[in-house]
């Protein structure tokens, strides 16, 4: 779960400062999506790169579901009979892991549907990337969905980043600390980078 | 005080088991919980009904047996208190209390609130224990050991192996305890010959008696008596992921 974990937060990184560049201008925002596809060339054939992400991407995500459901198996078999008389203290971002990661999985696919093959765009121009991000968040329903969804992200994230650390054996109790002030500043701004797309396309900076 | 006590009562492991509700009035304050379930049980003897069975030995939060979770939360709603150092002040007059045996397939239920531990013992077996020379005590400072080690050592060594960490865990993982066993051995110079054989002889013994796997939620560490520190967690994993390295 963590390395995997920490691909999908490499991916999003990448993903989130390339959104930004919406902010450029439909030229320059159109012409980094050409290059996703162009990566490299002429040394290395047209959208090989971007596949071999896919690829990694898809494998890891295979393995992170793969993981988290074993897990939650894992779970149900050793605790067979709850309690009746409540449950102990628990963040909130630990609790709703697995509830969430089902609405992240939703959004990962309405996303791609969206933007990627752009069947569920309400423009779905092939090419100008521009235009179908700017119909998406002019669009009151896909805007809210996309902020409900990137909020519980962030919460993925937040818990997402401490328990990878823990996991890979790097927290102790002098990091502990700043390991969780760490994720949330993390997930913060990542999620604030993520947001400032639909709250451009909505003030009317983008357009 | 007056309070409402709604506890699990199951004859043996095969009995399916069901939630009890006695009403029980004159608990003083004062008295520790423990001592509020002697009441109940004296009165239940009275009228001639089987008292409720629940661990307990030292009734100085030393032992580790006084196994209860009280409303959902392993030894109750004070922080680092075991059940029998919990008083019935932090109680409200006219209150229900729901008290049930820990949760976790790996701990059945022998009695009501008694619960089999023994799969803790066959994870120490399995690795919690250093070689040592045995005869005449060593002689005091031939091995010394830096004063940090020493102390985070002991923060881990205070462990009483009550099994609050799996009842809590939303996993009902054995990770907190296993992790504390093994950092407080892997962090003397005793401990170091068997170190890393230790950490996946346990991790495999935790993982054959079925308890959960850990999801880093920290509620064990929130729960235990004895505070024992989610850095032992991150320890042990550094320690596996060692151990792992061809
Ligand atoms: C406001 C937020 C977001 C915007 C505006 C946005 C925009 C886009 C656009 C325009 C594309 C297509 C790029 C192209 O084909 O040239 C894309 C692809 C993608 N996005 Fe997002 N995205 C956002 C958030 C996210 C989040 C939070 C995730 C993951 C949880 C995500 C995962 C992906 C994936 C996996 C692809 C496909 C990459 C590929 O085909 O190689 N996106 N996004
Ligand atoms: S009875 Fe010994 S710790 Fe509670």
């Amino acid at each position: 779960m963590a390395v995997t974990g920490i691909v999908f937060l490499l991916f999003l990184v990448a993903h989130a400062f390339g959104n930004l560049k919406v902010f450029y201008g439909r030229a320059d925002y159109n012409t980094y999506a050409a290059w996703l596809r162009t990566m490299g060339s002429p040394a290395i054939p047209h959208r090989l790169a971007l596949t071999i992400l896919e690829i990694v991407l898809v494998l890891c995500v295979l393995l992170h579901i793969g993981s988290a459901v074993e897990l939650a198996l894992r779970a149900r078999r050793a605790r067979p009979i709850g309690y009746a008389g409540g449950r102990p203290k628990q963040s909130y971002a630990s609790r709703t892991m697995r509830v969430g990661a089902i609405l992240v999985v939703l959004f990962v696919i309405y996303h791609l549907l969206d933007l990627t093959f752009r069947v569920a765009n309400p423009k779905g121009i092939a090419g100008d990337p521009y235009d179908n991000v700017v119909a998406d968040f002019s669009n009151p329903f896909v805007t809210i969905f996309y902020v409900v969804c990137l909020i519980v992200i962030g919460l993925h994230i937040r818990h997402g980043v401490w328990s990878a650390l823990q996991t890979l054996g790097r927290s102790n109790a002098r990091r502990e600390r700043s390991i969780n002030i760490f994720a949330i500043a993390f997930s913060v701004v990542l999620i604030a980078a993520f947001l400032a797309v639909p709250f451009g396309v909505v003030i009317g900076v983008v357009h | 005080m007056k309070l409402t006590i709604r506890v699990w009562r199951q004859k043996n492991e095969a009995d399916k088991g069901r939630l009890a509700e006695y009403p029980i009035d004159g608990i003083e304050p004062d008295m520790s919980f423990l001592e509020m379930m002697d009441l109940l049980n004296e009165e239940l003897i009275g009228k001639g009904e089987d008292p409720v069975a629940f661990d307990h030995d030292c009734r100085e939060g030393i032992c580790g047996m006084c196994s209860m979770a009280i409303d959902g939360v392993p030894h109750g709603p004070e922080k680092a208190t075991t059940t029998c150092q919990l008083y019935m002040r932090h109680f409200k007059d006219g209150d229900t209390i729901t008290v049930e045996p820990w949760r976790a397939a790996a701990f059945p239920v022998v009695k009501d609130l008694v619960v089999d531990r023994s799969a803790f013992d066959r994870i120490i077996q399995s690795g919690g224990y250093v070689s040592a020379p045995t005869g005449s005590a060593p002689e005091a400072g031939s091995t010394p050991i830096p004063h940090e080690d020493a102390s985070k050592a002991f923060d881990a060594a205070t462990c009483i192996g009550c099994g609050a960490c799996v009842a809590a865990c939303p996993n009902a993982s054995a990770m907190l305890f296993t992790a504390a066993k093994v950092t407080h051995l892997g962090l003397m110079p005793q401990g170091q010959p068997e170190r890393y054989q230790r950490v996946t002889a346990m991790v495999e013994q935790m993982d054959a008696e079925g308890f959960g796997g850990c999801t880093n939620t920290g509620v064990c560490h929130t729960v235990c008596p004895k505070g024992i520190p989610l850095e032992t967690i991150g320890r042990m994993n550094g320690d596996i992921l060692k151990a792992l390295r061809p």
